[in-house]
C-alpha cells in the first residue's frame, strides 16, 4: 500500500468521534502530568494499562500517544516557570527558559516552546510516516541472530553510552533483565525466580515496576530531600505573542532542533537528552545574541532544544513500530501494551495491523494541533496545577499507585513488591542510577532471550552464528565499540593532561 | 555521612556506595541460588531456560565488583548530593503510610486504607492539618475507586465504605433505568 493512501486511511480512523475523544483525553492528561513534577508519561501509561482490557487497540494507543506527546509539551512549562525539569529531556529548556521567565519574558518562552514543539512534532511525525516503511524494508531481512545483535547494540546504547556512567547504566539494565526473567519460561514452561511464590508465576507486572520506581521511589526521594532548597514559581509575565524579532530568531532554531532530534531519536539508541544538549550547543554557537545566553535568557536556547526534544520523541516511535525495539521507558511500556493485546511489534506490524499503526500516526498529527491549542491559550490553567502543594500531590500519587498495583490481582503481595521496588527506586535515585534501563531491560530482555534461543536452535547450538552473519557481526562490533571507545578516549585524554600517570577507572 | 572538604576526599572510601556494591553482589548470589532451583529438562539441551539467567547473574556479579571498586576509590556522588542531609523523619512517616496501606487494605478496604496512608504521607511532607488532609483523601480515594473500579472495570479492594456507596449508586442507577 502506498504510504499516502495508508496515511489517508489512518486519518479516517483517527477522525472518528470516539478516537478524537481519546486523543483529546490523552493530550489533556499528558499535558497535566507533564506539568506536574514527579509524574511522567511512563508512569501514567503504566497506570492506564488496564484500559487495554476494555477498549480497542486503536483507541488505547491513540490515548497513550496523546499522553506521550502531551507530556513533552507540559514538561517545558514546568522547566520555564519552576526551573525544575520534570524529565531529563527538558533540563536544557530550563537553562534559558527560566532565565527568560525571570527577566519578564516567560510568555515568549512558553510560546516558542509550544510552537516549536508543534513544528518539530509535526516534522518528526512526517519523518515517522515516511521512514517507517523504509525501515520495515530492511527489517524484513533480519533473522533471529541479527535481531539479537541489534538488541545487544540497543542495550549498550541505552544503558552504557547515553548515561552519566556505563557501569551504573548497565547495572540498571541487568536488574531489569532479572525482573523480566521472573515467572514461567515461555519455551519450556519451567518456573524461574519465583522464590516459591505462586503470585510470581505470571511474572512481575511492568505496572508494578514502573509505578514502584517512578512513583513510590520518587516520593521517598522527595521526602528525604526536604532540606534541599525549594523552587519558586516565577509568575507568568509578558505577552504570549512573540515579536517579529522573536519569530525570526525562533523558526530557524525549531527547524535545526527538529533536524537534530529526529534522526537521533530514530536510531535504535534513542534518548531525548543528547539531541537537546546538541541543539543547545548549536544554537549558542550560531546565535547573534550570545550575551543573552546564561544571563537574561536567549529565545533560541529554548526554541532549539524544545524542538529537538519533541522531534526525538517522534523518532523513538520508528524503531518501536518497525522493529519492536523500545528505546525509552515510555516506549517500553507501550510495547507491553501491544503484548497485552497479543500483538508482537515488528516489521510485520505495518501490514498486519495497518489500521492500528496508521491510525496511531494520523492521531499524532491531530495531537500536535490539539496540544498547541491546549498549551497556549489555556496556559493559565496549567500554571495553576503547579500550585498543588507537595504533601497532597505526593500523597495523591501514592493513592493512584495503590489503585494501579492492587487492581491487578487484589493481592497485598503486589503492594509489598511495589514498595520493595519503591525502596530500590529510592536508592537508585539517591545514588544516580538511571531508571529507564530497568524498564527497557525488563520488557526487551525476554524478547532478546527468545531471539537468542531461536537463533541457537536454527544454528543447531553453534555459538558462532552471531559472528558469522555479516550484519550481525557489524551490529555486535558497534555495540563493543560503544562500550569500549568512550573509555579509551577518556584514557587518552587523561594521558594528554597528566602524562603517564595511571588513571582510575570511571564507574 | 561525613563530608569534610579535604584535598584527598576523592580518594577516600565511600561507605554508602560500597554498601550498594555489596548489596548488588548479594543479589547476584541470590540469583545464582535461584538458578539452581530451575528444573532443566534434558529435552531442551540446546539452550535451556538457565542460559540467560546465568548470563544475568554473571553480569550482575561483574558490575557489583566494579561498583565496589568505585566505592573504595571514593564513590561517585556529587558533593552537593552528599551535603544534603537525609530527612529521616519525613521518610519514616511516608514509609509508615505505605506499611499502613498494605496492612489495612484487606481488612478495611481501599478507601479507608488510602485515607490513613494519605494523612501519614502529608504529615511526613510537613502538612499539619490532618483533618483537612483526611477529607481530601476521602474525596480523592472515592473518585479513584469509582473511576477505576466502575468505569474501567478494575477490581480494587472494596471495604465497608465502598459497599455502602456501591449499593447507593446501584440504587440510583436502578431508579433511572
Amino acid at each position: 500500500m502506498d504510504t499516502l493512501s495508508a496515511l489517508a486511511n489512518g486519518f479516517a480512523i483517527a477522525f472518528t468521534p470516539v478516537n478524537l475523544m481519546w486523543c483529546l483525553v490523552g493530550t489533556t492528561l499528558g499535558t497535566a502530568i507533564g506539568v506536574l513534577p514527579g509524574l511522567g508519561p511512563a508512569l501514567t501509561i503504566a497506570l492506564l494499562l488496564p484500559i487495554t482490557y476494555q477498549v480497542a487497540p486503536e483507541s488505547s494507543f491513540i490515548l497513550f500517544a496523546g499522553i506521550y506527546y502531551g507530556a513533552m509539551y507540559g514538561g517545558s512549562t514546568t522547566s520555564i516557570l519552576l526551573n525544575t525539569p520534570g524529565e531529563s529531556a527538558t533540563i536544557v529548556t530550563a537553562l534559558e527558559g527560566n532565565r527568560m521567565a525571570r527577566s519578564g519574558r516567560g510568555g515568549a518562552a512558553l510560546a516558542t516552546a509550544a510552537i516549536g514543539s508543534f513544528v518539530a512534532g509535526t516534522l518528526g511525525t512526517l519523518g515517522v510516516t515516511f521512514l517507517a516503511p523504509v525501515v520495515v524494508g530492511f527489517a524484513l531481512a533480519f533473522g533471529p541472530a541479527e535481531y539479537f545483535s541489534l538488541m545487544v547494540l540497543s542495550f549498550v546504547m541505552v544503558s552504557a553510552v547515553l548515561g552519566s556512567s556505563s557501569v551504573r547504566g548497565l547495572t540498571s539494565l541487568f536488574f531489569g533483565f532479572f525482573l523480566g526473567l521472573i515467572g514461567v519460561d515461555i519455551q519450556t514452561g519451567q518456573p524461574r525466580f519465583t522464590f516459591g511464590l505462586v503470585e510470581l508465576l505470571d511474572g512481575v507486572s511492568v505496572i508494578i515496576v514502573a509505578v514502584g520506581l517512578f512513583a513510590v521511589g520518587e516520593t521517598l526521594y522527595v521526602a528525604s530531600r526536604r532540606y534541599a532548597g525549594k523552587d519558586e514559581i516565577v509568575p507568568l509575565k509578558g505577552s504570549l505573542y512573540m515579536t517579529a524579532q522573536e519569530w525570526s530568531r525562533s523558526w530557524k532554531a525549531w527547524i535545526r532542533g527538529a533536524l537534530i532530534g529526529f534522526p537521533i531519536g530514530a536510531l535504535p539508541a534513542g534518548g531525548a537528552e543528547i539531541p537537546t544538549f546538541l541543539s543547545y550547543a548549536a544554537e549558542k554557537k550560531l546565535s547573534k545574541h550570545k550575551e543573552e545566553f546564561g544571563t537574561t535568557g536567549a529565545i533560541e536556547g529554548v526554541a532549539g532544544p524544545e524542538a529537538a526534544n519533541n522531534a526525538s520523541a517522534a523518532g523513538v516511535l520508528v524503531p518501536m513500530l518497525t522493529l519492536g525495539l523500545p528505546t525509552s521507558a515510555t516506549a517500553a511500556i507501550m510495547l507491553s501494551a501491544f503484548q497485552s493485546y497479543g500483538i508482537q511489534p515488528g516489521p510485520l506490524l505495518l501490514t498486519t495491523q495497518a489500521n492500528l499503526v496508521w491510525g496511531l500516526i494520523a492521531s499524532l498529527f491531530i495531537a500536535n494541533v490539539l496540544l498547541v491549542v491546549l498549551n497556549l491559550p489555556l496556559i493559565g490553567l496549567w500554571v495553576r496545577l503547579l500550585k498543588i502543594p507537595a504533601p497532597q500531590l505526593y500523597a495523591g500519587i501514592l493513592v493512584f499507585a495503590t489503585v494501579g498495583s492492587y487492581g491487578i490481582s487484589q493481592s497485598p503481595i503486589d503492594l509489598v513488591l511495589l514498595y520493595i521496588l519503591g525502596a530500590v527506586g529510592f536508592l537508585m535515585r539517591r545514588f544516580d542510577f538511571p531508571t529507564a534501563p530497568v524498564i527497557i531491560g525488563m520488557i526487551l530482555g525476554p524478547l532478546a532471550e527468545a531471539q537468542f534461543r531461536r537463533a541457537m536452535t536454527i544454528s543447531n547450538g553453534d555459538w558462532t552464528v552471531f559472528v558469522t552473519q555479516p550484519l550481525s557481526l557489524i551490529l555486535l562490533l558497534l555495540a563493543l565499540a560503544g562500550l569500549v571507545a568512550p573509555r579509551i578516549w577518556k584514557v587518552v585524554q587523561h594521558r594528554r593532561l597528566r602524562g603517564q600517570e595511571p588513571v582510575p577507572g570511571d564507574a | 555521612m561525613t563530608s569534610e572538604d579535604r584535598e584527598d576526599g576523592a580518594r577516600r572510601q565511600a561507605v554508602p556506595e560500597l554498601l550498594i556494591g555489596v548489596g548488588l553482589l548479594a543479589v547476584a548470589a541470590a540469583v545464582l541460588w535461584q538458578i539452581w532451583a530451575i528444573p532443566v529438562s534434558p529435552m531442551y539441551s540446546k539452550v535451556g531456560p538457565t542460559v540467560f539467567p546465568y548470563m544475568t547473574a554473571a553480569g550482575l556479579a561483574v558490575l557489583a565488583v566494579l561498583l565496589i571498586v568505585a566505592g573504595a576509590r571514593g564513590g561517585w556522588q556529587p558533593e552537593d548530593e552528599k551535603e544534603t542531609p537525609t530527612d529521616w523523619k519525613a521518610l519514616g512517616f511516608v514509609a509508615a503510610g505505605l506499611v499502613a496501606n498494605v496492612v489495612l487494605i484487606q481488612p478495611l478496604g481501599f478507601t479507608a486504607a488510602s485515607v490513613v496512608m494519605f494523612v501519614l504521607v502529608c504529615f511526613g511532607f510537613g502538612s499539619r492539618r490532618p483533618l483537612r488532609d483526611a477529607l481530601i483523601a476521602l474525596v480523592l480515594a472515592l473518585a479513584a475507586y469509582f473511576g477505576f473500579a466502575r468505569a474501567l472495570g478494575v477490581n480494587i479492594g472494596a471495604g465497608y465504605v465502598e459497599n455502602v456507596l456501591n449499593v447507593a449508586v446501584d440504587f440510583l442507577l436502578g431508579l433511572r433505568n
